[in-house]
Order: structure tokens, then sequence, then C-alpha cells
């Protein structure tokens, strides 16, 4: 596999952590108590150290001096390739803990296989981060049956999220041109393999939460792609802000 | 820890990496956390591999620089790499480390089962570090740092952290 086709692969997966960590990250010192803005940014702290990793390791396969913070702040909207799912707003706290939870589902599951990448660099992040992510599944899906089975109100929410959220995750599983390269070179995962085993243990939870499974058809796509919802501009120009005004800050 | 088998080495290495501690635990020296994976000295030059605890944890940019410092003090010039593989895990927090911990008021890691019980709230196992009883509640499974998850002793009321296992 060439450099740049890795690197391409490595920003589908790095991406998604970036962009669901600086969301989480806009609620440090904004949680509904200070037990869940203290976990959720916790969160945050574990996926942006995943993105450090998976970025050290681009920015040395792209040379040319390099840099991990290159690769995060200065790329433009269309290079970021993360699914549409992560850059959805901190709408209110239901949205905050459905758009974790179905993610933490995929990116268990996504771990699991890649820590059998035979490349030996991806292979240790997802060792390392498999357990971090452990927590956090445990979180958001501990949060989604007690909103569920909770009262009137918060069961309303977070089926309200649940619903607006689900036609985000059909996206998990398609694969890029740079996914395919990745999954024949055996470095990376077929993550379309992984789409039967996601819904079962989505909906299993979501039952037991009392919620209700939606019926949406419709998905959307194109994160992947670099083609985002109007929310990743809002967001991008938030996070890089320092880095455009004091070029060659570091993290 | 991997410490190059040369008597030397593990007189001068050893004692100095023993005073570098975790800013955030300052009672927990780097050797009795685990972080330490080797450390050698080739042409006068030290090289020292340090594993992270967390992926995000920011006290590692520290360590590498307290590791720097303390080396140079030592009249070593040293270069710390972190290594990612194997991960670290809690099995790695030596005896004396352990004891540290709760002596700061950490309640050091449980087995892997038994924490998962503690942090599903299904058993009172973790003790309290002021009191030492086994009736306390989970607060909190992210506490003030991502390795701690937060408690509270029902009978002394005080809260305290649990060193999360991680395995
Ligand atoms: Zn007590």
């Amino acid at each position: 596999m060439e450099n740049k086709d890795l690197v391409q692969y490595i920003y589908g997966i790095a991406d998604n952590a970036l962009i669901l960590g600086q969301r989480l990250s806009e609620l440090c010192g904004h949680g509904p108590n200070l037990e869940t803005d203290i976990a959720l940014t916790n969160i945050s702290l574990d996926l942006f150290g995943q993105t450090r990793s998976y970025f050290q390791y681009a920015a040395q396969l792209l040379g040319e001096d390099k840099t991990e913070d290159d690769v995060a702040f200065l790329r433009t909207e269309r290079q970021y390739k993360n699914v549409l799912l992560v850059e959805q707003p901190n709408t209110n706290f239901a949205y905050t803990i459905a758009r974790q939870f179905l993610f933490d589902v995929f990116h268990l599951s996504l771990l699991e296989n890649l820590q059998n990448s035979s490349d030996a660099t991806l292979n240790a992040i997802a060792k390392k981060s498999i357990k971090e992510v452990s927590y956090h599944l445990r979180f958001s899906g501990d949060w989604v049956k007690r909103l569920g089975d909770g009262t009137e109100i918060s069961k309303q929410k977070i089926q309200e999220a649940v619903n607006a959220l689900w036609r985000y995750t059909d996206e998990l599983f398609h694969l890029t041109e740079a996914d395919k390269v990745a999954v024949e070179g055996r470095i990376g995962v077929d993550t379309s393999q992984l789409k039967d085993a996601y819904y079962e243990k989505v909906e299993e939870l979501l039952q037991e939460a009392t919620l209700t499974i939606p019926e949406e058809k419709y998905f959307q796509k194109g994160g992947k792609q670099g083609v985002h919802t109007e929310h990743m501009g809002y967001l991008l120009a938030d996070m890089q802000y320092m880095q455009r005004a004091y070029p060659n800050m570091k993290w | 820890m991997i410490i190059e088998q040369k008597q030397h080495i593990d007189k001068i290495l050893i004692p100095v990496l023993r005073e570098v501690s975790d800013p955030e635990i300052p009672v927990l020296s780097i050797l009795d956390m685990g972080v330490v994976r080797s450390a050698i000295i080739k042409n006068n030059k030290v090289e020292v591999k340090i594993t992270p605890t967390y992926s995000g944890c920011p006290a590692m940019d520290v360590i590498g620089d307290d590791i720097k410092l303390a080396l140079k003090e030592a009249g070593y010039e040293a270069e710390v790499q972190l290594v990612l593989s194997p991960a670290w895990t809690t099995d790695w927090i030596t005896e004396a480390g352990r004891s540290a911990l709760k002596k700061y008021g950490i309640a050091p890691p449980l087995e892997a089962e038994a924490d998962k019980e503690a942090l599903l709230g299904n058993k009172k196992i973790v003790n309290c570090t002021n009191c030492g009883s086994s009736n306390t509640k989970l607060v909190s499974q992210f506490g003030s740092t991502a390795c701690k998850a937060l408690f509270k002793c029902d009978d002394c009321l005080e809260p305290f952290d649990y060193f999360k296992c991680l395995k």
C-alpha cells in the first residue's frame, strides 16, 4: 500500500475521533451536572489522544516535515473524512448521548478488527484504544437506558435524538476507495461486514431501554468523501482558529 | 522493565528514574506506575522508552520532560520515546505503587471482573480510602482524570477516587 493511500485510510478512522472529540470538548464546563461534564470531557480527551497517535503516524508517512498539528488543523473541509454522524451538534443531552452510543458500538467493533491489522502501528493504536472505548460504550449505553427507561420527558427526548441520528448510521459501513485498498492489503477493516452485528447490538440495547427502533428508510452519506453537513464548517472554524491565527503553535 | 544488564546502569538509572513521578499522582514513581518500559545507556546517552496509561494522558509529555531533566542533572543526555505496544495495563502497577496510591487517597485497581461489578454498581467492593469501609457507591465512571472513577463512602461520607482496572 502506498503511503498516500495509507494516509487517506488513517484519516477515515482518525477524523471520526478528532471531530467527535471536538464536539464533546464544546461541553467542557457545560455538562448537565459535574459528573457528566467530567465524563464527557474525559471521553473527549481519550479521543484526542487516539487522534494524536494516528496523526503522528500520518505525519511521518507524509514526510516533508509535516507534523500532527498540520494534519489536525490545516486541512480544508473537503479533506476531512469523518462520517456525518460525529459532526452533528450537541442539540441537547439526549442528542449527545445518542450520537455517542451510535458511534461507540461501531467504534468498538472497528477496533476489535483493527487490532489484527498487518500494519504494526495501527495494530498497536487499536489495542490501546479498545480499552478506552469499552468504557465509552459502557457510559453511553448506560445513559441511553437511563433516559429511555426514565421519565416521560427523558424517554421522549432520547427517542427523538435516536430517530434524528439514525439516518447517519448506514454511512459507517460504506467503503471508500482508500478503505478498499487497505482491506485488500490486510491493513484495513472491511466495515461492510460489521453492519449486521452493529444493528443487532444497537437494537438490543434500544429495546432494553424501552425505545422504538426507527424505521428510517432514507440514509444520508457523504462525510467519508469529504462532503459534510452544514455543521462542519462552523466546527472547523472554531477548531482551526488558533492554528490559523498563530501559525505553527503546538498542541 | 528492561534495564540492560550492566551493574553500573542499575545503580545509575534506577535511582534517577525512581525520583520521577506522575505529576497528577506525585506519590507514585513512574517505575511503580509501570510506564517505563526500558532504559539503556548507549554512547553516554540514555534511551528511555515509556508507554502512556491512557492515549490522551496529558501527563505523558510532562513525564518525558521530567525524565530528561532528572537524567540531565545526573549528567546524561536522554532521549525519550513513546511506545504504544504492548499496551499499558494496571497489572504493571507494582505492590509499592498500589500502597502508595491507597495512602494518597486513591483506591487501587481491582481485578477485571470485580472492577466491572464495582463500576456497574452491582457490588460494594471498593474500600473507602479514608475509613476502610466497603459501604461505598459509584458516583461517576469518570473521575478527576481518565484513569479514575469517582466513589463516595456512605459511612464517613468522604468522596474518593478509584483507579480503574485497565487490561
Ligand atoms: Zn469512608
